[in-house]
């Protein structure tokens, strides 16, 4: 691998933007097609394929085998609200690789005691996500069935590229937060993007229940491409 | 903890930075109860030295060495193991699986 690939690579990587790099393992030739530029790129489709998998491997192609390292960044998940749920969801989010980061201002829920191994920053909504640059590669759920948190959490999520919103709340509460959402501005379509009621409909009870069915939904957003097309069609 | 794989490839950038031979190992294809998972790096340099893994212990030692040549020559190489029976089967695996690395120099 020539130097300067490796470079921009790892340039890439450290600003959390995805990347392949295409090997010819007979030749040795390499280059490095940044996310960026998939779309004007002869191997594109197998490139947006390796992307949503996140998985590399070996493909033929015209001219020999290729081998493709994709590069994505780990996904991240951010939290409003250090309730219940949360004290399951951040394990199990952990588990599967995630980055967790919980936001309350609530400083007797946001404490290290109860979230051991995951960042909490005891702050309101709009001092604590600005610095996260939450981006494509984030998730973002609100839970503290309070909207002077949830709120302009979620409005801030919604004006960013995160791959899944999701918000804890009855048909009826969230009905009431699109209103309120609504008369803020959002539009119909950004509104939709957000899952509520949250999670994968599995009949889920206790909190590490609906922790499990939150994270199977963000697993289909994440790994299914036709969840993306759906939300932009919806 | 593990080292993530950008923090083998950082560290691969700044060991050519800092003017030392450098080859990176990738494994790019693997059979049966293969260790490591396709994707997974380990970077050598020039005197043997080496972070990351690309099986798990059992066949770094032969990577390495390869990538002392790889280093040497600017050549890059395709290696291809079976990993041993008695091995696979120490974590409940009834076959002994194959990977493919490739191994080149970073310069």
């Amino acid at each position: 691998m020539k130097l300067d690939i490796l470079s921009s690579l790892n340039a890439e990587r450290a600003a959390r933007r995805a990347a392949i790099v295409v090997t010819d393992v007979a030749s040795g030739a390499q280059r490095l097609v940044r996310a960026s530029d998939f779309a004007g790129d002869p191997l594109r489709v197998e490139l947006e394929a390796r992307l949503r998998s996140g998985k590399s491997g070996m493909v033929e192609a015209e001219g020999g085998r290729l081998f493709l390292t994709v590069h994505v960044p780990p996904p991240r998940l951010v939290i409003t609200g250090a309730v219940h749920i949360s004290q399951a969801l951040a394990p199990v989010a952990t588990l599967l690789g995630y980055d967790v980061v919980i936001v309350d201002p609530r400083t007797a829920f946001a404490t290290p005691e109860r979230f051991p191994d995951v960042k909490v920053i005891a702050e309101w909504p709009d001092v604590a996500l600005p610095p996260l640059k939450i981006d494509r590669y984030t998730a973002f759920v609100a839970l503290t069935h309070d909207p002077k948190i949830d709120d302009p959490a979620l409005t801030h999520a919604l004006g960013r590229d995160c791959f899944y919103v999701g918000a804890l709340g009855s048909r009826k509460t969230h009905a009431r937060r699109l209103e309120r959402l609504a008369a803020q501005g959002l539009g119909d379509v950004v509104l939709a993007r957000i899952h509520a009621p949250i999670g994968l409909a599995i009949g889920a009870v206790s909190p590490p229940e609906i922790a499990v069915a939150i994270m199977g939904e963000i697993t289909a957003s994440l790994r299914l491409a036709q969840a993306g097309a759906a939300e932009a069609a919806a | 903890m593990l080292a993530r794989d950008e923090d083998i490839l950082e560290a691969a950038e700044a060991w050519r930075k800092a003017g030392r031979g450098v080859a990176l190992a990738t494994v790019v294809e693997t059979w049966g109860s293969a260790p490591r998972p396709v994707g997974s790096n380990l970077i050598i340099d020039e005197d043997g030295n080496f972070l990351g893994s690309v099986s798990g212990g059992c066949v770094e030692g032969a990577v390495v060495a390869e990538a002392v040549d790889v280093i040497g020559s600017g050549e890059p190489k395709m290696l291809e193991f079976g990993v041993a029976d008695s091995t696979a089967w120490e974590v409940g695996l009834s076959c002994g699986g194959r990977i493919c690395v490739y191994v080149e120099k970073v310069d």
